[in-house]
């Protein structure tokens, strides 16, 4: 089949999306709605001390006073706070278990997942811990892991077992006051994963955090602290899909890195939430807050690939505040029917001679709307501070929108900024080339996207960008037959 | 092999060709000439089957079958090669990369697993020898930047790569220098059989040196006015396209 814009259009709307499957696992779910008593009930059902409990009640109360955020290029009806169940946990999950004693409705979920036993086995380098709903099913490697002191665990399990990491670092990136969305987290977050990596430890595998809404009503709110010690290395990943539902469902995470002096963190996100149909109906919101600092010469990497959820609001950032600290982001935002993306990242300078580098590349198709909005902030005394943006738009049809916000607060004169940005179309001549040389369209539309994306596709772990490259064929099929 | 029955073609309601007939048999090579905008392009378009252009009359044989309802992709199954007059940019996409998915995509229209590695690296290896392409230009991105004459040498790398039976050139010597001119012909002369068959679409006589056809025919608005040997190309070369011009309106 020949590529035509009213081809397009229509094939793109028939689009299905791979992950939409429920398994019917017995859940526990809290009645919906939010008030101090379900905040206390969370952290009774977590098991915690009394201190996490009051920063949980504290954080509540002054979500309670903040309001929506209606800046982003995103319309959307607003979610009634009080009509989401704030806490579900399948029935069957228990973290002590080992995978062989899991639960076999789970296990097939987790097949359907992509993310088998086997697999896990063949991956062998890759360490993961399943988040479905809001409890951490199984950490897989924790042994080998523990021998290097590594701590990956479920965060409920870090606040019992590690509290004085917690305790230190939690809320010191990303504070509670933060923002609408990191404040509501922090005040009902139900899992996700913690990660110490000691002094001069390299970790040897990747570690990788898979995250899933299941229980329809649901909100998921996990919480993900990474602390990289001195001269410490840790590659990690985060995935995440949820299956195909009516109704929005609301996911609202927050991230915490921290590099000490000399520390280099990467972290990867494929994120596959569900996108609503093709007529723009269900999907997740997905307001997420991430956020990593920088001590002296330390490195964090931000690489995602944003493929799902029907609205997104997520702006990856670095606060790079040692001298000689450096950040990136390498970002790929798909959009496609009525998803919406406003997504980028902020580079804080606050050293001496840091420097950052940020590449966007955003696709949309169908009638989607995807935007970057990018800030990068010079402080008075980062003198020496370098960065380079660059933002290309690639549009599949004639309905959707790319839009670029970069802004640039500069108080060093001695700043180097320059910006990039380019917006092209996948072009009728280019489709029929691939044609003519044998290549069907939609095989065409993953070639030239591939291409456009590789930079940023490189910058993905091996395991995960052959995972990426397939996520993008999937998001983007349909554009043809 | 080609036949091509009175065929019309429009594009937004234009009528572009208007009634060509040609016949091109397995062995033989034919050359297009014609002043510009007399739908050379065009017809080497509907060929391959681009869907802008509306046949409104005729059809195109390939073998017997009529071709009217395979899609481009289908035809390049089929063997037919369409080298761009103007090829296309694919940014991030690499020739060897792009080479080894057209390949593929073609073995798997024919029931034939993917090439394998080792196979398909010796046939790039081979074919860039041929055409005096130095292996650096094949991790390129796909004629970003390339200057005219490499995207015609690449047009004619990937014709090598894919050996199909009726290969249109259109205009592949503008662009060129002496030099490349000549190793690109020799490149399209190594790869001509009894078996397959070249279309030449040229303004000049030049490449005609050294691609020498069997038969010579002049498109002038829509329509071939004239067909004769070789030796037409020299005339045409000598007296211009005036007289064809003239002959034609008679
Ligand atoms: N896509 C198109 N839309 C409108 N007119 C076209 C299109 N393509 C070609 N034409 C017109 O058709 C005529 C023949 O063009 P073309 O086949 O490119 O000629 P040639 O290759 O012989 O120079 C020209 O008048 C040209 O302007
Ligand atoms: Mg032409």
């Amino acid at each position: 089949m020949a590529y035509t814009e009213e081809e397009l259009k229509k094939e793109l709307e028939t689009k299905e999306y791979e992950y939409g499957f429920y398994t019917d696992i017995e859940s526990d779910t809290f009645p919906k709605g939010l008030n101090e008593d379900i905040v206390r009930a969370i952290s009774k059902k977590k098991n915690e001390p009394e201190w996490m409990t009051e920063w949980r009640l504290e954080a509540f109360r002054i979500w309670e006073k903040m309001e929506e955020p209606e800046w982003a290029n995103v319309h959307y009806e607003k979610p009634d706070f009080q009509a989401i169940s704030y806490y579900s946990a399948p029935k069957a999950a228990d973290p002590n278990k080992s995978l062989d004693d899991v639960d076999p409705d789970l296990l097939e979920m987790y097949r359907k997942l992509g993310i088998s036993v086997d697999e896990q086995k063949r991956l062998q380098n890759v360490a993961v811990d399943i988040v479905v709903d809001s409890v951490s099913v199984a950490t897989t490697f924790k042994k080998t892991l523990a021998e290097k002191g590594i701590i990956f665990m479920p965060i409920s399990e870090a606040i019992q077992e590690h509290p004085e990491l917690v305790k230190k670092y939690m809320g010191t990136v990303v504070p509670k006051t933060d923002n609408f969305y990191a404040a509501l987290n922090s005040a009902v977050f139900t899992d996700g994963s913690f990660c110490y990596i000691p002094k001069g430890v390299r970790c040897p595998m990747e570690l990788s955090t898979y995250f899933r809404i299941n229980e329809g009503g649901t909100g998921q709110f996990e919480r993900t602290l990474v602390i990289a010690d001195e001269s410490s290395y840790v590659s990690y990943l985060e995935g995440c899909t949820a299956p195909s539902r009516d109704e929005n469902q609301l996911h609202a995470a927050v991230v915490e890195l921290i590099a000490l002096d000399d520390a280099e963190i990467k972290y990867s996100t494929v994120q596959n939430w569900f996108p609503g149909n093709a007529e723009g109906k269900g999907g997740v919101y997905n307001f997420v807050t991430k956020r990593g600092i920088c001590e002296k010469n330390a490195k964090i990497s931000w690489t995602q690939v944003e493929t799902g959820s029907a609205v997104t609001w997520k702006y990856p950032s670095c606060i790079l505040k040692g001298n000689n600290s450096v950040g990136e982001f390498y970002s790929i935002a798909v959009t496609n029917n009525f998803q919406q993306a406003d997504t980028g990242t902020k580079m804080i300078h606050l050293g001496k001679n840091t420097r950052s580098t940020i590449i966007s590349k955003g696709i949309s198709a169908g009638k989607s709307q995807n935007s970057y909005r990018g800030l990068v902030q010079i402080g008075s005394r980062a003198a020496n501070a370098r960065n380079f943006s660059q933002c290309d738009s690639l549009l599949m049809g004639n309905e959707c929108g790319a839009h670029t916000f970069p802004y640039i607060e500069a108080k060093n004169k001695s700043a180097q900024i320059e910006h990039e940005a380019t917006t092209s179309k996948i072009g009728e001549d280019q489709i029929f080339y691939c044609n003519q040389r044998g290549i069907d369209t939609e095989k065409a539309i993953a070639l030239i996207v591939n291409g456009f994306s590789k930079e940023v596709l490189n910058k993905l772990p091996m395991e995960f960008a052959v995972e990426a490259q397939k996520l993008l064929e999937i998001s983007l099929e349909g554009s043809v037959g | 092999m080609l036949k091509i029955n009175d065929l019309h073609a429009s594009v937004e309601e234009k009528e572009i060709l208007k009634g060509i007939n040609l016949e091109v048999n397995a062995g033989e090579v034919h050359a297009i000439m014609g002043p510009n905008g007399s739908g050379k392009s065009t017809l080497a378009a509907v060929i391959a089957g681009k869907e802008e252009f509306e046949v409104t009359k005729g059809n195109v044989v390939l073998d017997g079958e009529d071709l009217e309802d395979d899609a481009p992709e289908d035809r390049a199954h089929k063997g037919v090669f369409l080298s761009f007059q103007y090829p296309v940019e694919i940014p991030g996409v690499s020739v060897t990369n792009f080479m080894k998915t057209a390949i593929n995509e073609s073995r798997k229209a024919k029931g034939l697993e993917d090439m394998p590695a080792n196979q398909m690296l010796k046939l790039i290896r081979e074919k860039a020898e041929l055409l005096e392409i130095d292996r650096k230009f094949l991790s390129r991105s796909l004629n970003e930047g390339f200057s005219g004459g490499e995207k015609k040498r690449n047009e004619i790398f990937q014709m090598a790569m894919l050996e199909p039976k009726l290969a249109i050139l259109d205009e592949t010597d503008s662009g060129l220098d002496i030099d490349a001119l000549r190793i690109v012909a020799n490149g399209v002369n190594k790869l001509k059989s009894k078996d397959n068959a070249v279309i030449v679409i040229t303004h000049y006589q030049r490449l005609l040196e050294y691609i020498v056809p069997d038969f010579v025919h002049v498109l002038h608005n829509g329509k071939i006015v004239k067909s004769g040997g070789k030796e037409l190309a020299l005339e045409l070369e000598a007296k211009g396209y005036d007289w064809i011009k003239q002959e034609a309106t008679v």
